[in-house]
């Protein structure tokens, strides 16, 4: 700080303050219905502060089909196939942009700009422009409804290519040297030398892959008609859906609860590796 | 680009790029020219015949009202979503870059809802705004107005925006702050021996320091808006009421997979991958340079 301003130091905490508190308080109503009775939250207004329902609409929501009289899912199926789909697009992405950066960086071989190229035009396809042949494509292969029709599409990456890319070139040119002098083959050399010094890259973007992959709507959407492959993040559309008929809000904001608490755990518990990971990838 | 010691070509790299070029040519340029192919061909209404038309479907487009419109109502939508949720992030980070200790508590309270998919921010939004339930429609009436998103199209708009709006604070707010941490603190200290005052010498230099980052987030909040708002817009109006809350990317969407206009759809489609080059041309040809000070 520059100079002591009592007066300032005082609104500075309170804009912060009240800040917090308006980024915070859609969570909070949310929070608030899941801890109240069906009925209870039929009647306006609605409760600003919890109720004592919170495991058994946990456990209602959990082990049940969400919402009563809807053929949907149970909760648990549906948060294991979003940490499934979540699981396979990070580690996917991870995997063959690694490999593909390594071999543009370290190798010399026709065509390499060529391929390079290739990758960087993937960053102006996002699925939303091309949705229709793309879906064209998964339901030819016969990928819908599985694991690998929700993830394969989506694991082509041209950022995380270029941040390892970024991160090999950093790599002092002696080491590869030296583990030449002492006889090491391409993936020996890959395998312990880039991979463990590129850990805390390879960390920070599952990070963000994990959570770019959880949050995925339209695509899931697109290629699930079977509910036992609804992932938590579609259901939520579906229960809105069911609401205008029966509204069953506690059911309802209790499923967006859990629904986006893995994801806003692993920014909140891996901070420093979720910043790092959103600067490297987005510059 | 490659390194001064390198490996000697052999089958090695070709394997090593080949599941990457796999996955980008089945998934991704094979489907993307296909759009192309299909906007030059328009299908009858049975889908029985195709007819090749070069353009007509482009011409089509541009003469149709409905287009128009929903072009304009994506560019006002993502203009209001950078506008106000950097405007927000920029004051908070301006007060939290002054806070010496806890400065990281309030990052951490700050930059959650970034984890939020869009459309459970739209499910939030829309409960909150419940015409018949929502808290905010109770309070404003006893102000004596009356809030029903499901038929008020400006309200509708105006929702979906505060919904994108609110996802997107936790990311301008991170890189607002981390801009404003990169400040050296020997020039706010000249500005405060200058007898500049704080709010003074936010705006003659804090300001103008971050610009850079400004233009970044400007760029990167555009092409949120753009694409990756269809979650919200799906569960919050479903572009409604009558085509207000339309933006292009549900556009798409609903011509291609409800209403079934192959050519229409994949037409727009190839108007908005022409869009994302160029915003992907902005953000590599102009940011890139200026971001590092």
């Amino acid at each position: 700080m520059v100079e002591n301003r009592p007066i300032l130091n005082v609104v500075t905490h309170l804009v912060l303050i009240l800040g917090v508190a308006i980024v915070a308080l859609p969570i909070w109503i949310t929070f608030v219905a899941a801890t109240h009775e069906e009925t209870r939250m039929l009647q306006a207004p609605l409760p600003l502060l919890p109720g004592g329902y919170f495991f058994e609409n946990f456990t209602k929501t959990f082990f049940g089909s969400g919402l009563s009289g809807s053929e949907s899912a149970p909760v648990w199926r549906m948060l294991l196939n979003s940490m499934f789909m979540a699981l396979m697009i990070a580690i996917g992405k991870i995997a063959i942009s690694l490999i593909s950066a390594f071999a543009i960086v370290y190798f010399k071989f026709p065509f390499r700009m060529g391929f390079f190229w290739m990758i960087f035009i993937t960053l102006m396809l996002p699925v939303e422009v091309r949705i229709l042949p793309t879906f064209e494509v998964v339901a030819d292969l016969g990928l819908l409804n599985s694991y690998w029709g929700l993830s394969i599409p989506l694991i082509a990456s041209a950022t995380a290519t270029f941040m390892f890319r970024q991160v090999f070139l950093t790599i002092p040119d002696e080491m590869l040297e030296s583990a030449r002098i002492d006889g090491a083959k391409p993936l020996q050399f890959f395998w312990d030398i880039l991979i463990p010094l590129s850990r805390t890259n390879i960390a920070a973007l599952f990070v963000i892959l994990f959570i770019y992959g959880w949050n995925q709507y339209l695509w899931p959407l697109l290629i699930t008609t079977d509910t036992d492959m609804t992932t938590i993040v579609m259901s939520i559309k579906q229960m809105l859906e069911a609401a205008e008929q029966s509204p069953q809000w506690n059911i309802i904001m209790m499923t967006a609860l859990l629904a986006m608490l893995p994801p806003v755990f692993v920014v909140v518990a891996m901070q420093k590796l979720f910043v790092k990971g959103l600067t490297e990838t987005d510059k | 680009m490659l390194k001064r010691v390198h490996f000697n070509s052999s089958l090695l790299p070709y394997l090593l790029v080949a599941p990457q070029i796999i996955i980008t040519l089945v998934f991704f340029i094979w489907p993307a020219s296909q759009a192309v192919y299909q906007s030059f061909l328009i299908e009858d209404a049975f889908g029985l015949s195709t007819e090749f038309v070069w353009f007509e479907n482009f011409e089509y487009l541009m003469g149709d009202e409905i287009y128009l419109d929903s072009f304009v109502r994506t560019l006002f939508f993502s203009a209001a979503v950078a506008f106000i949720s950097m405007s927000f992030a920029l004051i908070l980070a301006g007060f939290a870059d002054r806070v010496v200790r806890g400065a990281t508590a309030y990052r951490t309270l700050l930059i959650w809802p970034y984890a939020v998919a869009p459309v459970l921010a739209g499910a939030l939004w829309v409960f909150m705004f419940n015409p018949t339930l929502g808290i905010f429609p109770y309070f404003l009436g006893f102000f004596g107005y009356d809030w029903n998103h499901y038929l008020n199209g400006n309200q509708a708009m105006l929702l979906v925006i505060l919904a994108a709006a609110w996802k997107q604070v936790a990311y301008n707010f991170l890189f607002y702050l981390a801009a404003m941490q990169a400040i050296p603190k020997s020039i706010i200290e000249a500005g405060a021996i200058d007898g500049a005052r704080p709010i003074r010498r936010f705006w003659t230099l804090i300001f103008p320091l971050v610009s850079p980052t400004t233009f970044f987030l400007l760029v990167i909040n555009a092409v949120y808006a753009f694409f990756d708002t269809f979650g919200i817009i799906h569960a919050v109006t479903q572009g409604g009421p009558a085509n207000s809350t339309t933006i292009l990317v549900y556009k798409v969407f609903n011509d291609g997979f409800v209403g079934l206009d192959l050519g229409g759809s994949a037409a727009q489609s190839v108007i908005l991958m022409l869009l994302v080059i160029v915003m992907t041309f902005i953000q590599f040809r102009y940011v890139e340079n200026k971001v590092e000070y």
